[in-house]
């Protein structure tokens, strides 16, 4: 059992009767770093002097109206920038970089009185779905440490599952939150597309990028998601819209709720025990009062190549920055170049080359109609197919991912067999509606994830909806970590 | 065969707002290297752009003045290359919907006026500065980021002369709507030349070069007078021009191969998705032209048809900004229209250049020349005197009726005194009188140059001339 | 199906300032060939008249006043340079092809 078990409600009212200390919180974050990161292998990089300098200090405070991320650890994705403390996105390129300034949603962490533990490993520059692709170590998942946590933020899922931290920040462009939550069996959200700032966010795909919490429940990730959104003046991208409590929109009341299930989403490929387990939420979620029906979203095949060349397209030029010129690796060369090729060749690992490759060549003369072009048309296609269900609909539900949590090394080999884990999840930051991954079920001992999307700015629906059925289920999955040395 | 000369230009205008386009590091020019950047102009990661408003509307304003079409909607993109003084490794750009079009300049060579179309008028981010040494290259961040307009004309442009006038007037212009200092030594102005030949007659371009390194307008139209010359000796001596950069040589006035251009670069322009469209209303473009101050050409227009003055003297006074609205304060203080202008125009022009200052650099104030002008018409002083108090004024500011006094400057017309001055001398040159007698006219200036000798040239020559033939007669 | 030259792959290399031995050029162009393959199927659509989204938020006029912020400090600028010379950041010689 982990301190972290208990939720963010618990542990400030602790906090407040000084039942516990945020040094204890902060201790225990890293007791049981110490005792699994060996296994596991989430964490790139320790904030543990700085952290604890933190602890004592908001110990010494505790004012009368304790901030709303007072002294709760948490656990920050490798491609958000912390000022002082080493950032790499994953990257050799970036492995000894130390950024000079504080991403948006670090900043209101810490103004609201957040404790930093550390870094989380993910894939590199946020390409993947395995965690694999990190320059440095694969993270395990802690259900079964030969298999995958999912990605790209492998990491921060994989961090809250055992319980090292309550809280995680990932980033999401194509499911890179919500497929690790679901191969975790944790609670993800990537909001809507200008939700939450950007800046800080190492750019991947930037009409595509969103920041996120990982949780243990609905309402941790409600009360982390409602401290870090908010219109950012120095995003241009985020949206001039009021910030709700979301913790508030938890009444447990589904009763007349309309629920979409696109039959796209339920076809082949995806596996029997998957479809179960989601076939079985749906039902508690009727029994609570809601209404399921079967929808199409005719353009749902299209979206992963939509995807790959837009997502790709932006990423070729947002990774350009990585020249060896003003940081990051820079190889001996005789002259420009040669640095530049030398340099970028070194840092970077093959998946990230790979789609340099593919978005330079979609962007390239006389292939920019017929692809990038293209795809950005598609894109809205299957942006009108949500508008056109959210007209009769609340929500749409469907499984996260089309398996659980696949071994390590299984899909290495070839890149699309890899890609097609996204195909549930990419439509969604296509359309940059909201959706939430929660956990619903297990298939042969491994965990499965229940996917809601909602309208742009309806977060409070998402999670009136995850929180229902959360309840409702009353799952309480954890895995078992005794193999995994936990304290 | 006889070739006609086909010349666009393209101009890089710096806007001078306080701060960059899309970050709040100071744009002010001559920092100590590095020192005016922050990670988002620098370009590290996990950063993003937003647009300064004073550049949109600097940017609407200068396409107005060029009489161009201001578009309705309007967005940037991404172009991308790699460089050491570009650091997100994309210049944040406008490639297909530029913020201004289809707009033009009217320019005068030889006494006749042209008009000079203007294809496009966008709004882009600068790159940093690059030094070459001998083991590489050396880069200051300071100017990445600093607000850009770009103009490029439309090939109208026939000599190189015109081309030269096209940039005087253009940079009138942009010094008028107050977007931009143009100056081609701190880099705010920058241009690019194309030159092409083509027979007389035929309707299709030839082959265009590119010129590069023109760092002053005069170096504009001297290096497009070598291309002229160099590609003309080409074409006729059987050869093909190939299509080159060629760098302007400032020693020796020529222009030299930098690199062959194989095909144009291929910049993959894309919508930059970090920053939202601009939608620009009637509203906001009524708001921005009515904050434009009146155009080198309306001012030329009022001072010759209100004022009085002839087209020559509106021309000169109106080419730089400053130089109009000293001339209009000068008026303002009372002087007259002509005499004002014939001072800035002669002494205080001539002044200038010698000392290679700008009309913002004296302390000379419009009020003093006023004065100074109001003296020679009282008679107080005179011509010779004034340019005296003049060169005091403009080498350290001041009131001439002060300085008049303090260097006792008055001019002496008080006939009894001349007189009194004038006799002796008489006296002292009886063979001057005797020689002017004898129809020697040279004597007289003698005599006059001696009185004003005497009197340290403070006497009123006309008063001492008629005087002294007075006293002659007399004699 | 797209065929991809190798000759295609390596000036789009060339334009991302990237370098391969002869045995990743030819897995680059067996992969780039099949995803831009599996892109084709997007021609299966027809779009004519189909707006392109370049941002999913209905946006316009995002702008700052022009108020000038403190830079960083040239140390800090100068801090993850991997060269730099006189206060400024050095490269490589830059040779004109």
């Amino acid at each position: 059992m982990s301190l972290f078990d208990e939720g963010y409600k618990s542990l400030q009212e602790r906090l407040h009767n000084k039942d516990l200390s945020v040094t204890d919180l902060v201790k225990e974050a890293y007791a049981q770093i110490q005792a699994q990161d060996e296994h596991i292998q989430a964490f790139l990089t320790l904030n543990e002097e700085d952290a604890l300098e933190t602890a004592k200090d908001l110990d010494n405070e505790r004012g009368q109206a304790p901030e709303a991320l007072f002294g709760l650890p948490i656990g920050i994705k490798d491609n958000i920038v912390t000022k002082g403390l080493r950032t790499t996105c994953a990257s050799k390129f970036l492995e000894n970089f130390i950024p000079l300034h504080d991403a948006t949603v670090v900043d209101r962490i810490k103004k609201q009185k957040g404790v930093i533990i550390g870094k989380l490993n993910m894939d590199e520059f946020a390409m993947g779905s395995s965690n694999e692709n990190s320059g440095f170590q694969v993270t395990r998942n802690p259900w079964d440490l030969e298999r995958v946590p999912g990605g790209s933020s492998g990491g921060s899922a994989a961090a809250v599952a055992s319980g090292m931290v309550p809280f995680a920040l990932g980033s999401d462009t194509g499911g890179s939150i919500r497929q690790p939550a679901a191969f975790c069996g944790v609670v993800g959200m990537k909001p809507t597309y200008g939700r939450v700032s950007r800046f800080g966010l190492v750019a991947f795909a930037s009409s595509l990028d969103q920041i996120g919490p990982f949780t243990r429940t609905v309402e941790d990730n409600a009360h982390l998601l409602t401290a870090i959104s908010g219109l950012d003046a120095y995003d241009s991208t985020s949206a001039d819209i009021d910030v709700p409590d979301f913790t508030k929109a938890l009444t447990g009341e589904v009763k007349g709720l309309k629920i979409a299930v696109p039959k796209e989403y339920l076809g082949e490929g995806i596996s029997e025990g998957v479809k179960e387990a989601v076939k079985k939420a749906l039902s508690t979620l009727e029994s609570l009062g809601a209404v399921v029906e079967e929808v199409s979203l005719p353009h749902s095949k299209y979206a992963l190549a939509t995807y790959y060349l837009l997502a790709s397209s932006e990423a070729s030029a947002n990774l350009a920055r990585f020249d060896g010129v003003r940081y990051g690796v820079r190889a001996e060369a005789e002259n420009l170049l040669d640095m530049y090729k030398k340099s970028r060749s070194q840092g970077f690992g093959p998946e990230v080359k790979r789609r340099i490759m593919l978005g330079t060549f979609a962007l390239s003369s006389g292939y920019y109609d017929a692809y990038y072009k293209k795809a950005q048309k598609v894109r809205t296609l299957i942006k009108r197919d949500f508008e056109k269900v959210f007209e009769k609909y609340d929500v749409v539900i469907g499984p996260t991912t089309p398996t659980t949590a696949f071994k390590i090394g299984e899909k290495m080999d070839d890149p699309l067999t890899m890609y097609a884990n996204d195909i549930l999840t990419i439509p969604v930051n296509l359309a940059g509606v909201p959706a939430i991954s929660v956990p619903c079920g297990l298939s042969d001992g491994l965990p499965v994830g229940l996917q809601i999307i909602g309208k742009p700015f309806a977060e409070e629906t998402v999670y009136r909806t995850a929180h229902a059925y959360e309840q409702a289920a009353n799952l309480n999955l954890r895995p078992n970590l005794e193999g995994v040395g936990r304290a | 065969m006889n070739f006609e000369t086909i010349i666009g230009l393209e101009v890089h205008v710096e806007l001078k707002t306080k701060s960059k386009i899309f970050c709040g590091c100071s744009t002010e020019f001559g920092a100590p290297p590095n020192t005016h950047t922050c990670p988002i102009c620098l370009g590290h990661p996990g950063v993003l752009p937003v647009l300064n408003k004073e550049a949109v509307e600097f940017a609407m304003r200068a396409a107005m003045a060029l009489n161009c079409e201001i578009a309705t909607d309007t967005k940037f993109d991404r172009k991308n290359y790699f460089y050491p003084d570009n650091p997100k490794a994309y210049q944040i750009s406008q490639y297909d919907q530029p913020i201004g079009r289809n707009g033009y300049i009217e320019i005068e060579v030889g006494g006749k006026k042209k008009r000079i179309g203007i294809t496009r008028l966008h709004l882009e981010e600068d790159a940093g500065k690059l030094t070459h040494v001998e083991d590489g290259s050396l880069v200051d961040f300071n100017r990445v980021g600093t607000p850009l307009i770009e103009i490029v004309s439309e090939p109208d442009i026939r000599t190189p002369e015109e081309a030269y006038a096209y940039l005087e007037k253009l940079k009138a212009i942009m010094q008028y709507t107050g977007v931009s200092d143009c100056k081609m030594e701190e880099g705010s102005l920058r241009c690019d030349a194309n030159l092409s030949l083509r027979p007389y007659g035929q309707e299709e371009f030839g082959t265009k070069t590119e010129l590069k390194n023109l760092n002053s307008f005069s170096f504009v139209q001297k290096g497009l007078e070598y291309e002229q010359e160099r590609q003309a000796r080409v074409l006729l001596s059987g050869g093909i021009i190939q299509q080159e950069t060629r760098r302007f040589d400032e020693a020796t006035k020529t222009t030299i191969l930098m690199r062959v251009k194989e095909g144009s670069e291929d910049y993959r322009y894309f919508p930059e998705p970090d920053l939202v469209k601009l939608h620009i209303d009637d509203a906001w473009k009524e708001k921005v032209r009515v904050q434009i101050p009146e155009l080198p050409d309306a001012r030329k227009a009022r001072y010759i048809n209100e004022l009085g003055l002839p087209a020559y003297d509106a021309d000169v006074l109106t080419q730089v900004k400053a130089m109009a609205d000293f001339f209009e304060a000068t008026i303002a203080a009372g002087a007259d229209a002509k005499q004002a202008s014939n001072w800035l125009m002669g002494e205080v022009n001539g002044y200038l250049n010698a000392e290679n200052l700008d009309i913002t650099d004296i302390p000379m104030t419009p009020e003093a020349l006023a004065k100074l002008i109001a003296l020679i018409e009282k008679g107080t002083i005179s011509s010779k005197i004034a340019k005296k108090v003049f060169k005091e004024l403009m080498k350290n500011g001041g009131d001439p009726e002060q300085i008049v006094k303090e260097k006792g400057l008055v001019q002496i017309s008080d006939e009894g005194a001349l007189r009194e001055i004038i006799l002796p001398i008489l006296d002292a040159n009886e063979q001057s009188i005797i020689d002017y007698k004898n129809g020697k006219d040279r004597a007289l200036g003698f005599l006059v140059g001696e009185v004003m000798k005497k009197t340290r040239g403070q006497a009123n020559p006309p008063m001492v001339n008629k005087i002294i033939l007075e006293e002659i007669a007399k004699r | 199906m797209a065929r991809i030259t190798k000759a295609q792959v390596e000036h789009v290399a060339e334009l991302a300032r990237l370098s391969f031995s002869e045995e990743e050029i030819g897995a680059f162009t067996k992969d780039l060939a099949d995803i831009i393959d599996f892109a084709e199927q997007l021609n299966e659509l027809d779009t004519d008249g189909i707006e392109e989204t370049t941002h999913v938020l209905e946006m316009s006029n995002v702008l700052r006043e022009d108020i000038v912020r403190e830079s960083i400090s040239r140390e800090e600028a100068l801090k993850n340079a991997p060269d730099q010379r006189d206060g400024q950041v050095k490269v490589p010689k830059i040779i004109e092809s």
